[in-house]
């Protein structure tokens, strides 16, 4: 399985990259919204439709939202379950982010734990074997 | 700095004289990691210095902070999954289902921590009142005072709410107060907290439709086990619902339970005439 980590902290990168792939995902990058969306053009065309993203909200050229808004708008990318992870922490934007199309929303600072604890609330953590 | 082996003893004699909870041999590390805190706290330089002042003090709180501290779990929302899908689509249709059902599901919240179960459990009650009219009387119980404040208070940190909480039912359950998350007052109203050691005898909880006891039983030897699903049983209603965590079984420690599964998960009812 894929995820894409959208984020423009490499640091964030890195971490939440760091967790998925300690679960079994293999990662792809992207520093906001639009460079999210070329990375995923990318995918696409060797057949590769990522089943997670966790995005950040607050990112230059394209910012969560928008790309979330973006993705909805595009059938081919209807699998993918949406993860926003964000220190927006307000109720009213957990409200529209999930009104937007997301499916989760992770709020920084966030565990390693907490982040697993989202995956099997989406069904996209590997079932533990025994 | 790691403890001692005359202190690991002595607080693992504490912990099961007032709690029966078993510390295992290796749990060194937790004593070091609970205690030193406290230790701190009353300007002690290390949990061995701590444990010297417990032995020759007769002060009932220093001793029930330290059981306190060593018999509280982390917790998270939903934990688990699988219970819970269980509860809402067949535990919860079934009982309400029932000639005699009285409109009101009695559950038991058993070792309740800081409450996330209790709330977990009301949160699937108030979906289903969307559907009919449906209450329930939620008994959350812990062995620990601060934990039973927790409950009663409702509030949660940002950290708390990041373990398994759905992003669509926390904004739907809860509002915002500073730095922290406050249940809606319609599921604290279904909840009531109180303190109760599991290992004692039962006293003032009436009878349940579904008792949830899960991740404590492994803490106990297994005479304590035994003693704890009987007095559980007791307080089930007839047809009641008894979950486990999803390392536990009734099998080969009480035999009066037949296990029955919903899904992916396990679940006990008392057997008949047992």
């Amino acid at each position: 399985m894929h995820a894409l980590v959208v984020d423009d902290s490499r640091a964030m990168r890195r971490i939440v990259g760091g967790i998925l792939e300690s679960v079994g995902f293999e990662t792809l990058q992207a520093e906001h919204g639009q460079d999210a969306l070329d990375v995923l053009a990318e995918a696409g065309a060797k057949g590769i439709t990522p089943s997670l993203a966790c995005i950040d909200w607050n990112m230059p050229v394209m910012n969560g939202l928008e790309f979330v808004m973006a993705v909805r708008t595009r059938p081919e990318l209807r699998t993918m379950t949406l993860m926003m992870v964000t220190t927006e922490s307000e109720h009213s934007q957990i409200v529209r982010a999930l009104a937007a199309g997301a499916h989760e929303y992770l709020i920084k600072p966030f565990t390693a734990d907490a982040m697993m604890d989202k995956l099997r609330l989406l069904g996209l953590m590997p079932e533990v074997v025994g | 700095m790691p403890v001692t082996t005359a202190t690991f003893d002595f607080v693992r004699d504490l912990v099961r004289r007032e709690s029966a909870i078993v510390l295992a041999p290796g749990k060194e590390y937790l004593v070091e990691a609970r205690l030193t805190p406290i230790a701190r706290s009353v300007g002690d330089p290390s949990v061995d210095k701590l444990v010297e002042r417990l032995r020759c003090s007769i002060d009932p709180s220093l001793r029930s902070r330290v059981v306190e501290a060593l018999t509280t779990n982390e917790t998270s929302w939903y934990r688990d999954g699988d219970p819970f899908t269980a509860l809402s689509t067949v535990v919860l249709p079934e009982i309400a289902s029932r000639p005699g059902f009285d409109g009101t599901f009695r559950i038991w919240s058993a070792a309740c921590s800081s409450g996330q179960e209790a709330y977990t459990i009301a949160m699937e009650v108030a979906e289903m009142q969307a559907a009919r009219p449906v209450r329930a009387e939620i008994i959350a119980t812990d062995l620990s005072p601060t934990m039973v404040e927790r409950v009663r208070a409702g509030k949660y940190s940002q950290l708390e709410i990041n373990r398994g909480m759905p992003a669509a039912k926390l904004v739907k359950h809860f509002t915002r107060h500073g730095t922290e998350w406050v249940v809606d007052p319609r599921l604290r109203a279904m909840v009531t907290a109180r303190t109760m050691n599991l290992a004692a005898p039962f006293a003032g909880l009436g009878s349940f439709d579904i008792v949830f006891l899960r991740n404590v039983l492994i803490y106990f030897d297994v005479p304590t086990k035994q003693q704890i699903l009987q007095r559980v049983r007791a307080v089930m209603r007839p047809d009641a619902y008894l979950f486990l965590g999803s390392a536990e079984v009734t099998i080969g420690v009480d035999d009066s339970w037949i296990r029955s599964t919903a899904g992916r998960c396990s679940f006990y009812r008392p057997s008949l005439g047992a």
